[in-house]
């Protein structure tokens, strides 16, 4: 059973607190976007072995959203962070630069 | 108007450790920005506390404050003033994004007391409940078994704890079912 | 026979005598038995019949690993079965009844399956037997192993467990699981840094088996160094101890299951039976020792057949021998102890047979000297077959089989080595490697499981990391404690206790291999000799696995069912891996393991259930009229958590009629409903116009203060997800109505979009469903009763027509009660919500009872509300609306802005097949005969689908008895519906019947709406 830490009350919550809330920093397409980029926005989803970004709610806590970055396999965590960003802060970054040289998500990398 | 009832009139259960509804107490739903002066001072003035630190409660005499999130704030003061302490914190933050709701009604409070409470509690929250860890002024949001609730320690080593009315019931059983005579787990009593 | 000795037993107190039944036989023991040593000193030697063949089975072990000595335990509402004999502690009253027989444990015709069918019930059976010749399975095979085949019997369906449990939550730095030395030596080497240490021992006593086999510690026996340590531990305030509490499994991110057992050796005690315990430590040392391992030989199974250190377990610890001529076989210098053992307690030991051809060291000197007669190089060929051991033949161990000589004995004790307790430490992911020398899988200290922070989280100590003497056992055990304080933040202080030494009295031979007895057995000795007890399986299913192509441990293991039973292969594992490999010409190490997963031994459902079960089983929501409803007739619905009346049931009437009268009752008087549930979620902020814009598919920014309207909320991908009521209070404040089941998830996608989409809009949402008891106060009468509350109280708020118009409230005092009141309808009549806060709901709703009498006021409830909308053709979320429904097929276009550029939902509502004129709409349905359509029935149409099933075209999304208009009345989904207005369709109902209905308008009732507007 998974635990994470909540970076906004600070609890290092086990998972029975926790809702996870799938894949982080999607974007929004809304009215006038293409079939393609709402069908994305919709459906498609990362399902990486390895690196993964992630939303996470402390809900049976503080209440609030939050960002996780954790490695799939191993299921190392190797930070989370705040939900009001659209990528990973420099320092989360770094941290999984540091166990995982040359990892990329998406478009997001050391 | 009518004499306001608390969900469970005050039941009580001793076993390990005492369990009992402690009736209605007043509680305000308090948002907002904690780092802004003005509202610092509406909740000096509504309680006579600071704002309270990270998962801390601060208690005075007219009333306490919890930490509930970065942005909100459960305060506790009389039943009967609650109304009209919501009503004044609405004035004094008029200039400043924020929201104040009463709350009395909506939950239900119990205390937990005597040696055992500890364990008591250890038994439905995943709460690290060992002295050094938990101690008085803390406060915690997180699950009692299978319902959301929200406690803290005072000096007196009295747990309080706040939950939803609708689930009164279900904690005064899970508090008592986990303070049965017979269960004592003997790690922190 | 097995039988008590007159001296010896460490564990069993003489003076404590204990009555117990096994099979409704009255037999004795003494306190501080097992089950097991208890049936061993009344020579019950035949304890079960196994799985497949009904083969008579006895103890093969002492500890959890027995696979054989699984009994029924207690009576009535305490009865379990697959208790294992060796785990349960004899208590007073204990009764135990043997499994898998029939009609007795004695005679069984269900060995039969041995004699006749085990040519066929080899690996593979079922899958084989289900393909040809197919009337065979049917009438023939699957008849006759039901009768025979299955563990044990469930309990009696009627009966609910007697006892209660509960979960214990944990932290600390350091978890040492198993009290033998080592995890005690760990334990104090960790708790030396003041480190928080918890101590697991599965047994109700300390020291593990080192008592057993000797040796000294700290120029100490084990027993008083045990009894020190323990007295240095308990003394330490930061270490607990828990006896009768295993460590039961290791998760993900360091979590650990803890299972003890508070009653179980003392039923009916009161208190919890058992009790979970979930720990978080920083670090877990595995302390769990090492199980001995089974010979592979013909009859190894037969009663009297055992592990050679459990018979001197049954020796030392109880005082009780299996036999009075035992044979000793043997890969390994350990054996010799219990020969030893044996022969210091008077029991004659016939035979040592040691498979190598150098024979042992030291301990084998010892054993001659005693003038026990010791043959090298020699193997067990064959048991002979029955109920108990009575001739053993043996022969080469380099050879097939041939040139026996046969040996009387009752007992055969049998070592062929030790493989360490790897389960906790591969239930995460701890990986192994193959230690030839020992012959064993352990585990490797480089590849440890890891948890959050990509640290290894699980260390072993002593036997349970491979070593098996005693010196480097205590070594290993202290520096894996430091270690795992020091991992956990408690580096080491400079003051330590000496580093402890011990010694085992003397230097062993080493142990050599032993898969086979013979190296080359024939298949008539293969075909019996047995790899997985539980399971039946023997040398021969594994190789003909081979032969047809099972290379894969994994495929192996479910094709022949090895290591699947209840023991999960603990004695198995190991040799039939040996054998795989030989018989696909590879090592072992290539071959691999299978996994390891939790629990190590089972746990029972109840602790896991914990304290959830009876009135705590779930948490069940009440609003503050709920008794009142509870004395008043209520038939509950739950609805979510909550329950809500389904109506009030009056002396002799049954739940249809009290529906219907409620339904007429509202309409032509006065109703009361609790609507309490119902969501109230309040939405304040400058953007809080801006964001309801975007939740609801109307506009939400334009309405006025004092005014309400209906909302339509959908998901991102188009879909309805809830609706209610909005009500504007003030200028940057809204109110929102959910659906009962809605408010807590609304809530959450709320906060949801402030927090991760929108978060610089400056919104607060607060949920204050249960700050109000709410109650819809419906029907002609309506705004009577409530002026009669006002009169009574002196004054209140003005709740005329024209002070408080449809869709407006208004805050104010009705009947002396603070309240607000809204005008609004969910069934068509006059109708006013009335809101107070929920600690005076009981008391206005009192209230309003008895101010109702002379209106003719009844509570009604959620099937009565349900057919007042469904009359007016409202729709309900999750009747109408099953996740892929838009708001487009219910003809609700009129609550789409088409004002906004946005709003969740909008983007997907244009897609494609949202767009489909073919996509299914509502409707209302008439049945021809005015019968009530079934729920959910669907409509057929013309033609046939790929499948051959008819095409459909339509589903009944509700259906009723309208007491209004004496006849059913449906709502549903149907192609082209709106267009096909006064048309007949079929909808076939179960057992042949076809309902037709004519397709009309789903507003049944008061279609222009006056009962609502006075």
């Amino acid at each position: 059973m998974l635990i994470l830490q909540c970076p906004y009350c600070g609890v290092t919550a086990e998972e029975t607190e926790l809702h996870a809330g799938g894949e982080a920093h999607l974007k929004r397409f809304g009215p006038g976007s293409s079939d393609d980029d709402f069908h994305d926005y919709l459906f498609m989803r990362e399902n990486p072995r390895g690196i993964h970004l992630e939303r996470w709610r402390h809900v049976s806590g503080c209440g609030k959203w939050f960002h996780a970055a954790r490695c799939t396999q191993t299921l190392e965590v190797f930070g989370t962070y705040s939900a009001q960003t659209t990528e990973p802060p420099q320092q989360i970054k770094d941290a999984i630069s540091a166990k995982r040289p040359g990892w990329s998500w998406r478009d997001v990398s050391g | 108007m009518s004499e306001a009832v608390s969900a469970l009139n005050g039941a009580s259960f001793a076993g390990l450790a005492r369990v009992e509804e402690t009736g209605l107490g007043g509680m305000i739903t308090l948002r907002g920005d904690f780092t802004s002066a003005g509202f610092q001072a509406a909740v000096k003035a509504a309680t006579g506390c600071a704002v309270p630190e990270l998962r801390k409660i601060t208690i005075a005499d007219r009333g306490a404050v919890a930490w509930m999130s970065p942005d909100e704030l459960l305060l506790l003061v009389d039943y009967a003033e609650a109304e009209a302490v919501t009503a004044s914190l609405a004035e004094d933050l008029a200039g400043e994004h924020h929201m104040a709701v009463n709350v009395s009604d909506a939950r239900a409070c119990f205390t937990v007391s005597g040696a055992a409470a500890r364990e008591v509690i250890a038994k439905v929250a995943p709460v690290d409940l060992a002295p050094g860890q938990f101690a008085p002024g803390d406060f915690r949001r997180t699950r009692f078994a299978q319902v959301a609730a929200a406690f803290w320690l005072d000096e007196a080593d009295v747990f309080h704890i706040v939950c939803f009315r609708s689930v009164a019931a279900y904690m005064f059983n899970l508090l008592s079912t986990a303070a049965h005579p017979q269960a004592q787990v003997g790690v922190y009593s | 026979m097995s039988t008590r000795l007159a001296r010896q037993g460490r564990l069993i107190d003489r003076s404590r005598q204990i009555e117990f039944t096994f099979n409704g036989k009255k037999l004795k023991g003494y306190a501080g038995d097992t089950l097991a040593s208890a049936l061993l000193a009344n020579d019950q030697m035949l304890v079960g019949r196994s799985f497949k063949y009904h083969r008579p089975r006895g103890l093969v072990a002492s500890g959890a690993e027995e696979p054989n000595a699984l009994v029924g335990l207690g009576v009535g509402d305490r009865f379990e079965p697959n208790q294992r004999a060796t785990t349960t502690e004899l208590f007073s009253g204990l009764a135990a009844q043997s499994q898998n027989h029939w009609p007795s444990l004695e005679y069984d015709v269900g060995v039969l399956n041995s004699k006749l069918f085990s040519r066929f019930l080899t690996a593979g059976f079922y899958y084989k037997m289900f393909i040809h010749p197919r009337p065979f399975w049917k009438h023939i095979y699957e008849p006759f192993i039901r009768q025979s085949a299955g563990l044990g019997k469930a309990p009696e369906t009627e009966l609910k467990d007697a006892d209660s449990y509960e979960h214990f939550y944990f932290f600390c730095d350091v978890l040492v699981i198993g009290g033998g030395v080592a995890g005690l030596q760990a334990a104090k080497s960790a708790a030396e840094t003041g480190a928080k240490v918890l101590v697991l021992e599965e047994k109700s006593h300390w020291g593990g088996r080192t008592p057993v086999d000797g040796g000294t510690i700290d120029g100490l026996s084990p027993e008083a160094w045990i009894t020190r340590t323990l007295a240095e531990l308990e003394a330490m305030d930061n270490v607990t101890l828990r006896t009768r509490t295993m460590g039961a499994g290791v998760y993900d991110h360091g979590y650990i299951l803890g299972y003890e057992r508070l009653t179980d050796h003392a039923p009916g005690q009161g208190g919890p039976r058992h009790r979970l315990w979930r720990i978080r430590p920083q670090q877990t040392v595995t302390a769990t020792g090492a199980i001995e391992r089974p010979l592979s030989f013909a009859g190894n199974d037969v009663p009297g057949v055992m592990l050679a250190a459990a018979m001197r377990d049954y020796l030392v610890n109880w005082g009780v021998t299996p036999g009075q001529k035992v044979l000793v076989a043997t890969n390994n210098d350990d054996a010799y102890r219990t020969a030893i053992a044996l022969h210091e307690a008077g029991v004659e030991v016939v035979r040592v047979v040691d498979a190598r051809e150098s024979g042992g060291g030291e301990l084998a000197d010892r054993v001659r000297d005693l003038g026990i007669r010791i043959e090298c190089g020699r193997a067990i060929a064959k048991v002979k077959d029955g109920k108990r051991v009575t001739r053993v033949a043996i022969c080469a161990q380099n050879g097939e089989g041939g040139a026996r000589e046969e040996i009387e004995a009752d007992a055969v004790a049998m070592s062929g080595g030790w493989s360490p307790v790897v389960h906790l430490w591969s239930h995460c992911g701890g990986k192994l490697t193959w230690d030839a020398a020992q012959a064993h899988f352990r585990p490797d200290p480089e590849r440890a499981p890891t948890g959050h922070d990509g640290r290894p989280f699980v260390g072993t100590a002593g036997a349970a990391s491979g070593p098996l003497g005693l010196a480097e056992v205590m070594a290993d055990a202290a520096a894996a404690g430091a270690r795992a304080a020091e991992a956990a933040g408690r580096p080491a202080r400079t003051a330590r206790t000496a580093p402890v030494i011990a010694t085992s009295d003397v230097t062993e031979a080493p142990m050599e291999p032993v898969w086979l007895m013979p190296a080359r057995a024939d298949i008539d000795l293969r075909m019996k000799t047995f790899l997985d007890y539980q399971n039946d399986v023997k040398v021969s299913d594994v190789q003909l696995a081979a032969r047809e192509g099972y290379e894969s441990v994994e495929h192996t293991k479910r094709y022949t069912t090895l290591g699947m039973a209840t023991d999960q292969g603990k004695l198995s594992n190991i040799n039939g891996l040996a054998i795989l490999a030989d018989a696909l010409d590879a090592e072992i190490p290539q071959v691999g393991t299978t996994t390891f997963r939790p629990p190590y031994h089972p746990i029972s459902m109840g602790a896991i259930g914990g304290e959830a079960r009876g009135e705590i089983f779930q948490p069940l929501r009440k609003t503050p009229m709920y008794d009142w409803h509870d004395s008043h007739g209520a038939h509950w619905e739950p609805v979510g958590h909550w329950r809500r009346p389904y109506a009030y049931l009056r002396a002799g009437e049954s739940v249809h009629d009290a529906v219907n009268r409620e339904v007429k009752n509202t309409r032509d008087a006065l109703g009361l409903l609790d609507a309490s549930t119902l969501g109230k979620l309040i939405v304040k902020g400058p953007d809080a116009g801006r964001f309801l814009d975007m939740l609801y598919t109307n506009m939400m920014s334009t309405l006025k203060p004092g005014k309400c309207r209906y909302g339509l909320m959908c998901s991102e991908n188009g879909f309805l997800s809830d609706d209610g009521v909005v009500a504007r209070i003030d200028a940057d404040t809204w109110l929102c109505h959910t659906t009962t089941g809605g408010a807590d998830r609304i809530h959450a996608h709320m906060e949801e979009w402030l927090q991760t989409e929108w978060w610089d809009w400056k919104v607060y949402v607060a949920n204050v469903t249960e700050q109000l008891a709410q109650v819809a106060v419906v029907g002609p009468n309506a705004r009577k009763v409530l002026e009669k509350l006002n009169a009574k109280a002196g004054g209140g708020m003005d709740l005329s027509k024209e002070a408080l118009g449809f869709m407006e409230w208004q805050d104010g005092e009705i009947g002396g009660f603070k309240a607000r009141a809204y005008r609004i309808s969910f069934s068509g009549e006059l109708s006013y919500e009335i809101a107070v806060s929920a600690s005076q709901g009981q008391a206005f709703w009192s209230a309003l009872i008895e101010a109702g009498q002379e209106f003719g006021i009844m509570p009604y409830g959620t099937e009565c509300l349900h057919i007042l909308r469904a009359e007016k053709g409202f729709i309900m979320i999750g009747d109408e609306t099953d996740g892929t429904v838009i708001p487009q097929d219910l003809g609700l276009h009129w609550a789409l802005s088409k004002k906004k550029d946005d709003y969740l939902g909008k983007r997907a509502q244009v897609r494609s097949y949202m767009a489909d004129p073919d996509r299914w709409q509502l409707v209302g349905l008439e049945t021809l005969d005015g019968s009530v359509l079934p729920d959910g029935a669907y409509a057929v149409g013309n033609g046939v689908n790929a499948n051959g099933q008819k095409n459909t075209i339509g589903r009944v999304t509700s259906t009723y008895y309208s007491a209004t208009l004496d006849r059913g009345i449906a709502m549903g989904l149907v192609k082209h519906g709106p267009k096909r207005m006064g048309e007949v369709i079929d909808f076939p109902g179960l057992e042949g019947k076809i309902y037709q209905a004519r397709i009309v308008d789903p507003v049944f009732f008061d279609k222009d709406g006056e009962k609502q507007n006075v």
